[in-house]
């Protein structure tokens, strides 16, 4: 009787974990991959083939793209890395009490309002008759407008400004628990500042880096807004790409096909990510 | 415990008894096609209550493939987008006419409606509201600009946008005396119009600003002098005149592009009796003009344009003249799979360097 009652209990918990992964995710995707193999021969006349994969391989326009986003999207990790580490071992190091509160604050303040609002505000600052144009001409360093709006560094500001924040909070939660004596330590042994940090502070850091790293990845590789609205007529991003095929060109069975090279192409380079920094996806998930 | 589940279920039934009569109208339509005023009026009269949402072409027949034409009772695509999506999706329902007022509607434009967008002898669309795209012109520092190709002059080089969609190709094709309407059924000779105006955008691409999405994007850029001519809808030049006297709308040389923006029924739409009530409602001289003080463009109700603002109708008059009125080239409606070949000309336009 008990045994049984444990085991109604387990079932119950278990439901909404199994429910969740069952019909949100694993439903969809299967539905998605049958429309992807299914090919448009007249109106309503439709035959199964890997014929939209086939077209993504032949057409440069789509892989290029696609590289593209991958490339872009690898870069804005490597840059918010670069800006949020910093930012995280100040916070988590060097402030004390209120004054790290106040500073862990402020970085997620902007979060507060939505990712279209944020990005609207880059427009406001970055076009030809925005703010930095005008400074930048109220001082006399430019003779007429300047356009910083509808480029690929416009979409690179916009997308690490929309993912700091998911790397600077796991970078401070890593550096938290990071032992100051170690550091101490380090420098009563005539260990050089440089020499510390390649030996303490970032290995002991490196799930924080990883997962922050994973994170920040898929956030821009999935990112539509911001490239749209930020880049120019040569930005393309895939994510922009997969919205035409469903809604403008009708084409679902494409864009399902885009979809899941999408998919395909975060986990490899999340797989690969992980093999270069010698870590499992357990390991990483668990500690962070 | 008997009792007040009893007492609840005969509530209930009551109330959905009621509910009969007095449904939800669930309106797919454009911004501006539904103002506040005229669904208070209508909720007040009829009972009904009704619930917007705003969309555009592409996204309305999306939505109602999506659903296999649920959840929306009446939609507002244009014309020339509805019998190939039905050939292709069968998303609507037939109109009957007998519910329909038909003489509250202007009957060139109500039989050339029906005529676009009959699909098995069946007609699936009314008028509702029509209107044009063109040129948006800032005259006084791009007065040179009269037709699409101007666009890309070397003189306003940098400071113009247009959408990278349909429109913008059928625009082109015309300013370079082409005529892609006539080769609609013809692919070979329609692929030929689009190779032509490919190498026209393709060399006109350093001369664009950006490709602007949305309605709102292309206003701002104009307003704030970064564009100085644009394609765009007739409304939006209209609107910016209002702010900046400069700022129109020029019918092009070449014709402008007229659009009608219709009723249509979709196909698992759970409300008829309201939205034939909505589309009668509407379609009233008086309530046709508050909808045109508010979307801006003119309805195909009979006395419609007599209560619209004497602004509105001046500006309407600057931009066309008789001659402009008579060469609007009017979308007929989209064959089935056209669609697949302009996006692999825009597709390449947009990767051209």
């Amino acid at each position: 009787m008990a045994s049984d009652t444990s085991k109604l209990g387990f079932y119950l918990l278990l439901a909404p974990i199994l429910l969740w992964l069952t019909l949100l995710i694993l439903l969809p995707h299967i539905g998605l991959f049958v429309v992807s193999i299914s090919e448009k021969v007249g109106p309503r006349d439709y035959e199964t083939g890997f014929g939209n994969y086939a077209a993504f391989f032949t057409e440069p326009l789509y892989w290029r793209t696609f590289a593209r986003t991958a490339i872009m999207s690898i870069l804005a990790t490597a840059l918010t890395l670069l800006l949020g580490f910093p930012i995280a071992y100040y916070i988590a190091k060097i402030t004390k009490g209120r004054t790290k509160t106040t500073l862990f604050l402020m970085c997620m303040i902007p979060f507060w309002v939505s990712e279209l609002v944020r990005t609207f505000g880059w427009m406001i600052l970055l076009r030809e008759t925005g703010v930095f144009s005008q400074v930048l001409q109220w001082a006399g360093l430019v003779s007429g407008p300047v356009e910083m709006l509808y480029n690929d560094a416009a979409i690179m500001v916009g997308l690490v400004y929309t993912s700091i924040l998911f790397m600077v909070v796991p970078l401070v939660t890593t550096l938290d628990s990071l032992d100051d004596s170690l550091i101490e330590a380090g420098y009563d042994l005539g260990g050089t500042t440089s020499a510390i940090l390649r030996e303490i502070v970032i290995p002991h850091a490196m799930p924080g880096i990883v997962s922050g790293c994973i994170v920040v990845f898929m956030l821009s590789l999935g990112n539509y807004l911001t490239p749209i609205l930020l880049g120019g007529k040569d930005s393309l991003w895939f994510t922009g790409m997969i919205y035409t095929q469903f809604i403008t060109r009708f084409n679902w069975e494409l864009g399902s096909a885009f979809g899941f090279l999408l998919l395909a192409l975060s986990s490899l380079v999340v797989f690969f990510g992980l093999r270069l920094s010698g870590r499992s996806l357990a390991e990483t998930m668990g500690r962070s | 415990m008997k009792h007040p589940l009893l007492a609840s279920l005969v509530a209930t039934t009551a109330l959905t008894a009621q509910m009969a009569s007095a449904d939800t109208l669930r309106l797919l339509t454009w911004g501006g096609y539904a103002p506040e005023e005229v669904i208070a009026k209508f909720e007040e009269e009829t009972g009904h209550t009704v619930e917007v949402t705003t969309s555009n072409n592409e996204e309305m027949i999306a939505k109602l493939r999506a659903t296999n034409g649920g959840g929306f009772d009446l939609a507002q695509p244009s014309q020339d987008r509805i019998t190939s999506a039905q050939e292709e999706f069968g998303i609507y329902k037939p109109i009957d006419m007998s519910r329909v007022e038909s003489d509250l509607f202007i009957p060139s434009m109500l039989s050339a409606t029906a005529e676009n967008t009959t699909y098995e002898g069946e007609v699936y669309g009314l008028p509702h509201i029509w209107g044009t795209s063109g040129l948006v012109v800032n005259t006084a520092e791009a007065g040179e600009v009269t037709d699409y190709t101007d666009l890309c002059d070397d003189a306003v080089a940098g400071k113009v946008s247009y959408r990278l969609k349909r429109p913008t190709l059928i625009g082109f094709a015309y300013s370079m005396g082409l005529d892609p309407f006539a080769a609609y059924g013809d692919t070979e000779a329609y692929q030929g119009i689009l190779d032509k105006v490919e190498e026209a955008l393709t060399a006109c691409k350093p001369n664009v600003k950006t490709y602007w999405d949305g309605g709102d994007e292309i206003k701002n850029l104009l307003r704030s002098g970064e564009v100085v001519a644009a394609m765009a809808w007739d409304t939006g030049g209209w609107q910016l005149n209002a702010d900046n006297p400069d700022i129109t709308f020029v019918a092009p040389e070449a014709g402008a592009l007229g659009w009608i923006d219709t009723f249509v029924l979709p196909a698992r739409g759970r409300a008829d009796d309201a939205a034939y009530d909505w589309i009668n409602f509407v379609m009233r001289p008086e309530i046709a003009a508050m909808i045109t003080n508010s979307a801006g463009n003119f309805t195909a109700a009979v006395g419609g344009d007599a209560g619209v603002d004497a602004d509105l109708k001046a500006r309407y008059q600057g931009s066309f003249d008789q001659a402009a009125i008579d060469n609007i080239k009017w979308y007929p409606p989209v064959p089935a799979g056209l669609e697949a070949l302009e996006g692999e000309t825009l597709d390449r336009i947009n990767a051209a360097n």
